[in-house]
């Protein structure tokens, strides 16, 4: 199943993707607060909507300074690698029937690789940064990504073994019958906590931590860099989100309304889930996120994997 | 864990609750009759001014906002000849207040006094005067203190006694 009209989709699904994380700006600061009992912007424009625009001049006018002491090559490439792999991620994501960029066969793959990837513009911008602040937030998003990574693979084998394919359009046509958040409702959740890991959002955001790191990884950053971090981490949400729904949750699929806007809709619940979780948890310590991650999480990802084959087996 | 999804659940449920945030420029707060906002001289019930420029205000002032400069009239009446708050300094904490001894300045319960030149933010004697009496009415201070002024000897004030005479105090 290749797209159509590929050059129509790739240049789509871009410009809705970066629209998304865009407006994400606008959005999370309503909903965050909604659930602060405030209502935040809400001047300029109609509900403030114009809020994304101002926010986008003023990061473009800022100045954009680069540190003299800084690894000058790296620190100017690390914000735009984050930007570069979650994009590349979107490119196996099946919007629609038809709508896809590339249907690999081997999506999941692409897609888990693609969006670990993503850990090295942290690691290198807190790297190339030569501030301490900087580079404690690389070494701990480096050690989050590698005790996270493990079982954010192995959650999706579940839904693997099910579907019988590494490729998500046929994941989604798997699900005709039932979605596998409920069969594999374990790994569903690991999934969930994974990519909250992976997107080093609250509660996981430890390679930022405002409060004991400045601001991380992107301490020296400014301007438009900075932004790149921001946009980039925001992309990852929307790209979080959206694996969510087509892995678990039956992508395009759904009764009466077409099947983009299905997949828009279960994208927008996982975004906003994201935005409660950040309202509502606070930080873990930093061995307490390591020892879940190796403790807990990961003997039951692979004891939601050892049960899936069996029972999978056992149907046959 | 538990604990956790209990705490996502209450925070959504935050979601219909009512907002705390006051919609400012549209919807006014409501400030205490008390409020220590933007300073006024007031006059007293004959419309005179009340300062008479005994520069406690100005040693109370904690961030040295206050300047003035004192001089008498015709009648022997203290009163300022310039008087200056910089409200870019003051940090209305109404200690002038408390020292005047004649109820002259006064803090009111007005905050809106946003300007685009830090200049503008100097008040001089012209924009603090009011013409009224502020909080302390009926309160004259040249018409209750012993100083003697012109058109008021000493012992005509109100509840006092004409002075004494010592020398018709002979044994």
């Amino acid at each position: 199943m290749t797209s159509p009209y590929p050059l129509l989709s790739i240049v789509g699904i871009v410009i809705v993707a970066l629209t998304i994380a865009a407006s994400l700006i606008y959005v999370e600061r309503r909903l965050l607060a909604l659930w602060q009992d405030r209502y935040g912007p809400n001047r300029t424009g109609p509900f403030g909507l114009l809020q994304v625009v101002a926010d986008s001049i003023k990061i473009f006018m800022k100045e954009d300074w680069v540190p003299p002491f800084v690894d000058k090559p790296v620190f100017i490439l690390a914000p735009a690698v984050i930007f570069v792999t979650v994009l590349m991620s979107f490119a196996v994501l099946p919007v629609a029937p038809g709508i896809i960029v590339s249907d690999l066969n081997i999506g999941v793959l692409f897609f888990l690789a693609m969006s670990s990837l993503g850990v090295y513009s942290v690691v290198l911008a807190g790297w190339s940064s030569d501030n301490k602040y900087a580079l404690m937030g690389g070494m701990r998003a480096a050690a989050q990504m590698l005790s996270y990574e493990v079982f954010m693979g192995l959650s999706l084998m579940g839904v693997v073994i099910l579907a019988g394919s590494f490729s998500l359009p046929a994941i989604v046509e798997a699900q005709k019958k039932i979605w596998f958040v409920v069969p594999q409702f374990p790994g569903f959740v690991l999934f969930l906590i994974a990519g909250f890991a992976e997107t080093r959002r609250i509660p996981f955001d430890l390679s930022e931590a405002e409060s004991e790191l400045v601001a991380g990884y992107h301490s020296e950053y400014s301007g438009m860099k900075f932004g790149m971090f921001f946009v980039g981490e925001y992309m990852g949400v929307t790209l979080i989100s959206a694996a969510i729904s087509v892995l678990f949750f039956g992508g395009w699929l759904g009764p009466v309304l077409p099947g983009v806007l299905w997949f828009l809709i279960k994208t927008f619940f996982f975004i906003a889930f994201f935005i409660l979780v950040r309202a509502a948890l606070p930080r873990p310590r930093f061995d307490q996120l390591m020892s879940w991650g190796w403790k807990v999480m990961l003997p039951i990802a692979l004891a939601n994997v050892l049960l899936a084959g069996a029972a999978v087996q056992l149907w046959r | 864990m538990f604990s956790m999804l209990r705490t996502i659940w209450y925070v959504f449920l935050h979601a219909f609750q009512k907002r705390i945030t006051v919609q400012y420029p549209e919807e006014k707060p409501y400030l205490a009759p008390r409020y220590r906002g933007r300073i006024v001289l007031t006059r007293d019930p004959d419309g005179g001014e009340r300062c008479v420029a005994c520069n406690l205000c100005a040693v109370a002032c904690p961030v040295g906002c206050i300047a003035l400069q004192a001089t008498e009239d015709e009648h022997g009446r203290r009163y300022p000849e310039f008087f200056r708050i910089n409200f870019s300094r003051c940090i209305f904490c109404g200690y002038c207040e408390e020292a005047c001894p004649t109820y002259a300045i006064q803090l009111t319960p007005d905050f809106e006094m946003g300007e685009f030149h830090r200049k503008n933010l100097v008040y001089e004697k012209e924009d603090l005067l009011i013409d009224g009496q502020g909080k302390r009415h009926g309160y004259n201070f040249w018409r209750v203190a012993g100083v003697q002024i012109g058109g008021k000897d000493k012992g005509e004030a109100e509840h006092e006694s004409a002075p004494v005479d010592v020398h018709s105090l002979l044994p």
